[in-house]
């Protein structure tokens, strides 16, 4: 009947839950937690350098030098990325109060992205912090536009939301590509649009950890998120400053997509496919499945960096390019499996 | 004469259409009508090769509408679903034009000029022949696809809730129509229809349809039976008779 | 902006599925195709005559071929487009945004994965558009043709899918490349970022033979679409063959659009804004009026734009990404005036 449904947060998916309430329990987490821990020593001991167990247990030099300049940050930086912008992922669709958005689905990654080329030509030897910092206004903006945008098309339309947003992500893109071929830094524009770790060193990385403060904010936050995404009136009937949630989730999503953006690229559609997957798995108990979807992104973007880092030895695939491939098959599997249940 | 025999539709594990069989004969207007969900479009579209069947077979004329060429089978017999969205602008000649299409292979003639011509008339279209269709209220628009198919010159004339989105007034003129096609032009009248009174009013024929099943076919005065209404619709109906016609009331 | 609420089948959006708006202007549409013609040929000879000095004998044919290729592109992504709007019933559908050129070029990617550049190279430009082409009619055949021939599909969902598609071709296609020798993927690199400036004239010439052939198909098709211009259940009762159809429609489109990426590369909305603005323009709806005029909007956008770009502003590239730009904001346009009735 209703051909633009609307989104499900109905009660199938709350009878999922419950149902589904012996499985996502705090011991599986761990477990899950000791399998991302094992996928984690995996990629400290993958690259094209000689950084074995029996070398560092030998005490090796060179080794250990290896070890905690380049690997142990890599490590570090890929799962606080997964983490992050899943979790971002995951804050966006409550807001919107729809499955298929995400930074990359919205413009926030591609006005983070503009940010960056505007400050890179209009202060050129500017700081990390600076770029950052300039780059996550610009995230808030393009994603503020999007909200907007959205208020107009008053049926929430499942389908349509994501793409009006990934139309604009799309203008956002041909203004920065415009600009970039002008000053002549296409070459460095793509440098920040597919995501790769092959860069992290120490002293090159530690801005990751702002993520990791904010994605514990988006989790202590999320039920409000949550009630927020029910609109206006819902949230203000429940005694919440619906603007001021807004306000924060804004913040959280575009400071972490800025962060990622401008220490190693974008990653697309992490944040789409990890919430989407982790709420066929455990329903959508909000509460609960934020840890979860932090522990499956860093273990799934851990496995496509670890696939880029091996499946061409000893060239490297950046992750951005590995995840954007899976990333489109599942989410176009994700569609369609909408369509088969609706059918 | 139209004859359907064992036809089914399935979708996964639903039944929509479940081994239905029946003769319409030619002339006058059957009704086809039943509850939702009973499968009554199910089985109008796939008797109009709209829709394909997953089994049985359907003739119409002796034609067999899976296997007749499509455009042989457009000369003998016209659809008109309910919902008509057009996706280009066209006036309401242009429109009724294309009902020619299976005679004139979109190269018209002289004689294609006099059949627009009189179905635009014979649905009092004159003066809204050059409007978009577009710029006409829902009844106008509806007597403007009815102008196309009756351009289409074709014996048969299949409908799917022909009121659907009509007020009182229209959906009166829309069934006189009707019955005016049957008895002035000698149409046979195939259509979906929710209110039984008005198929029992304007019927010569009426096919009872439930959960994908044909349940009972015959007269109005036959259909309209409170136990026959009871075993197709679950409600009780009082049948009252008034100036000739077996009226359902059901209101109370 | 009144619809008069009559039909409430709001399955479709009604300004995607229909002009609310008169059209432009109501000048026949005879009258604009021959201002359109007028107004393009005077483009193009601008175009070719402008600025010539040095030797002619080296200028001239280059810009022939230049001229050359964007008048088939024109013509390609014109023709396709309204072809492709016209048997999936909208006005927002396109082959490009459908994700048909990232098909190609993910073709392309996989050929040169599977058989290397060099082989590739060595076939010639005829050949390898041959086997490129036939690929690409296999495939948009495979994967499109399920989408497009059931009925009462979400428009919005065909959409979403084929924009997913598009990024999906391209996703494994930039996996591809990584996966190929960087000396190989140097090749490829040179075959995708072909501009109206490189064209190879055999590769031009291949490319008319391929579009005059599919043109031929679907003039005999006139008619025919026309009346898929109804929808698909009203195309069905006046005996047109949907499915036939809709298939024929595909291989030409598959084959239009192989040429105009194998050319210039992929532009996702220059369709969309040519075959949008013919329809503003052209108040009849037959395809013998419709086409044309798309056809000589798109001649006029890429030779005016590339003749401003180039003369006025000093660089060339740039048109796609103007394009892009541009059309992007029309399509979101488009979304939105149909949602927000």
């Amino acid at each position: 009947m209703a051909s633009s449904t609307i989104t499900p947060i109905a009660p199938a998916a709350a009878e999922r839950a419950t149902r589904a309430h012996p499985r996502g329990s705090g011991g599986q987490l761990i477990g899950a937690g000791a399998a991302i821990a094992a996928l984690a020593i995996i990629s400290m001991f993958v690259g094209v350098s000689d950084v074995s167990l029996p070398a560092l247990l030998a005490g090796d030099q060179t080794a250990w030098d290896i070890f905690w300049i380049s690997r142990v940050p890599r490590t570090i930086s890929v799962v606080l990325a997964g983490m992050a912008l899943s979790v971002a992922g995951l804050i966006m669709q409550l807001m919107a109060r729809n499955k298929f958005v995400e930074p990359s689905t919205v413009g926030t990654v591609e006005s983070a992205s503009l940010g960056i080329l505007v400050v890179t030509v209009a202060v050129p030897g500017a700081a990390l912090l600076t770029k950052m910092s300039v780059a996550a206004v610009f995230a808030a903006l393009g994603t503020g536009l999007f909200l907007l945008v959205l208020r107009r098309i008053p049926l929430r339309n499942t389908l349509l939301v994501p793409l009006v947003g990934i139309m604009l992500g799309g203008v956002i893109a041909a203004v920065t590509t415009f600009f970039a071929y002008r000053f002549d830094l296409l070459q460095t524009l793509n440098s920040w649009m597919i995501g790769d770790f092959s860069g992290v060193l120490r002293g090159r990385y530690e801005l990751l950890w702002i993520v990791a403060v904010l994605t514990v904010v988006g989790y202590l936050c999320a039920d409000r998120f949550t009630m927020a995404g029910m609109g206006q009136e819902f949230s203000t009937n429940l005694g919440m400053n619906y603007n001021k949630v807004m306000m924060t989730g804004l913040v959280i999503v575009s400071l972490i997509s800025a962060v990622v953006v401008v220490s190693i690229g974008s990653i697309p559609f992490l944040g789409l496919i990890v919430p989407n997957l982790v709420s066929l798995a455990f329903g959508d108990n909000v509460r609960r499945s934020v840890p979860w979807v932090a522990v499956f992104g860093a273990g799934f973007v851990l496995a496509c960096d670890i696939i880029g880092r091996t499946i061409r030895f000893p060239y490297e695939i950046p992750v951005g390019v590995v995840v954007s491939a899976i990333g489109s098959v599942l989410f176009l599997c994700l569609l369609l499996r909408k369509r088969e249940r609706r059918g | 004469m139209i004859h359907v025999s064992d036809v089914s539709k399935r979708y996964g594990a639903q039944t929509v259409v479940d081994g239905v069989s029946c003769y319409i004969k030619d002339g006058g207007i059957t009704s086809i009508i039943g509850p939702n969900g009973a499968g009554k479009s199910t089985l109008l579209s796939m008797m109009s090769r709209l829709l394909p069947m997953d089994g049985g077979s359907v003739s119409i004329d002796g034609l067999d509408v899976t296997a007749t060429d499509s455009k042989q089978l457009a000369r003998k017999m016209a659809i008109l679903r309910q919902e008509n969205q057009l996706t280009v602008r066209l006036s309401v000649r242009d429109l009724v034009g294309f009902g020619r299409f299976p005679h004139n292979n979109g190269r018209p003639t002289a004689a294609d000029k006099v059949h627009i011509d009189q179905a635009l008339e014979y649905l009092d279209l004159g003066d809204l022949a050059d409007k978009f269709v577009d710029e006409l209220s829902g009844g106008q628009r509806q007597r403007a696809f009815i102008a196309m198919v009756l351009a289409q010159d074709t014996d048969y004339l299949l409908l799917d809730e022909p009121l659907n989105n009509l007020d009182m007034k229209h959906s009166v003129e829309m069934m006189r129509l009707l019955r005016r096609l049957a008895d002035e032009l000698g149409k046979t009248v195939v259509l979906v229809i929710h209110d039984i009174n008005f198929a029992s009013c304007y019927s010569d024929s009426i096919v009872a349809m439930r959960q994908g099943r044909l349940i009972h076919q015959g007269p109005p005065a036959q259909i309209m039976q409170p136990e026959v209404l009871r075993d197709v619709y679950e409600i009780d109906i009082r049948i009252e008779e008034i100036d000739g016609n077996r009226i359902g009331v059901y209101f109370a | 902006m009144n619809a008069v609420g009559n039909t409430a089948s709001t399955q479709l959006p009604a300004a995607l599925t229909q002009h609310t708006r008169r059209p432009l202007k109501s000048l026949a549409p005879k009258t604009w195709i021959v201002l359109l013609a007028v107004l393009a040929a005077a483009l193009v000879a601008t175009f070719m005559l402008i600025d010539l000095r040095g030797n002619i004998g080296y200028i001239l044919p280059r810009r022939a071929i230049k001229v050359g290729s964007m008048l088939l592109v024109a013509y390609a992504v014109g023709v396709s487009t309204v072809l492709f709007q016209t048997v999936t019933s909208n006005r927002i559908l396109t082959p490009s945004i459908m994700g048909f050129d990232a098909l190609y070029m993910l073709i392309q990617t996989a050929l040169t994965f599977a058989i290397g550049g060099q082989a590739l190279l060595s076939l010639g430009a005829p050949v390898r558009f041959v086997i490129e082409v036939g690929l690409m009619v296999g495939f948009s055949f495979l994967l499109y043709r399920w989408l497009f021939t059931g009925g009462g599909k979400s428009l919005h969902l065909m959409l979403l899918v084929g924009i997913v598609f598009g990024v999906m071709f391209r996703g494994i296609s930039s996996l591809l490349q990584r996966l190929i020798d960087p000396s190989e993927f140097i090749i490829l690199q040179d075959l995708f970022f072909a501009s109206f400036n490189n064209v190879d004239g055999l590769l031009l010439l291949v490319s008319v033979a391929a579009v005059a052939a599919v043109s031929g198909l679907a003039w005999r098709m006139r008619h025919q679409l026309d009346v898929l211009s109804l929808g698909r259940d009203m195309a069905l009762n006046l005996g047109v063959d949907h499915k036939r159809s809709v298939t024929s429609v595909l291989v030409i489109c598959a084959v239009l659009v192989a040429v105009s990426t194998a050319l210039v590369g992929p532009i996702t909305f220059f369709g969309l804004l040519v075959a949008s603005l013919a329809y503003q323009l052209c108040s009849h709806f037959r395809h013998a009026y419709v086409l044309p005029i798309a056809v000589l909007l798109g001649v006029i956008a890429l030779v005016g734009g590339q003749l401003v770009l180039e003369r006025v502003f000093a660089f060339d590239t740039a048109l796609s990404i103007v394009i892009e730009f541009v059309g992007g904001i029309v399509f979101i346009a488009l979304l939105l005036k149909g949602s927000v009735k």
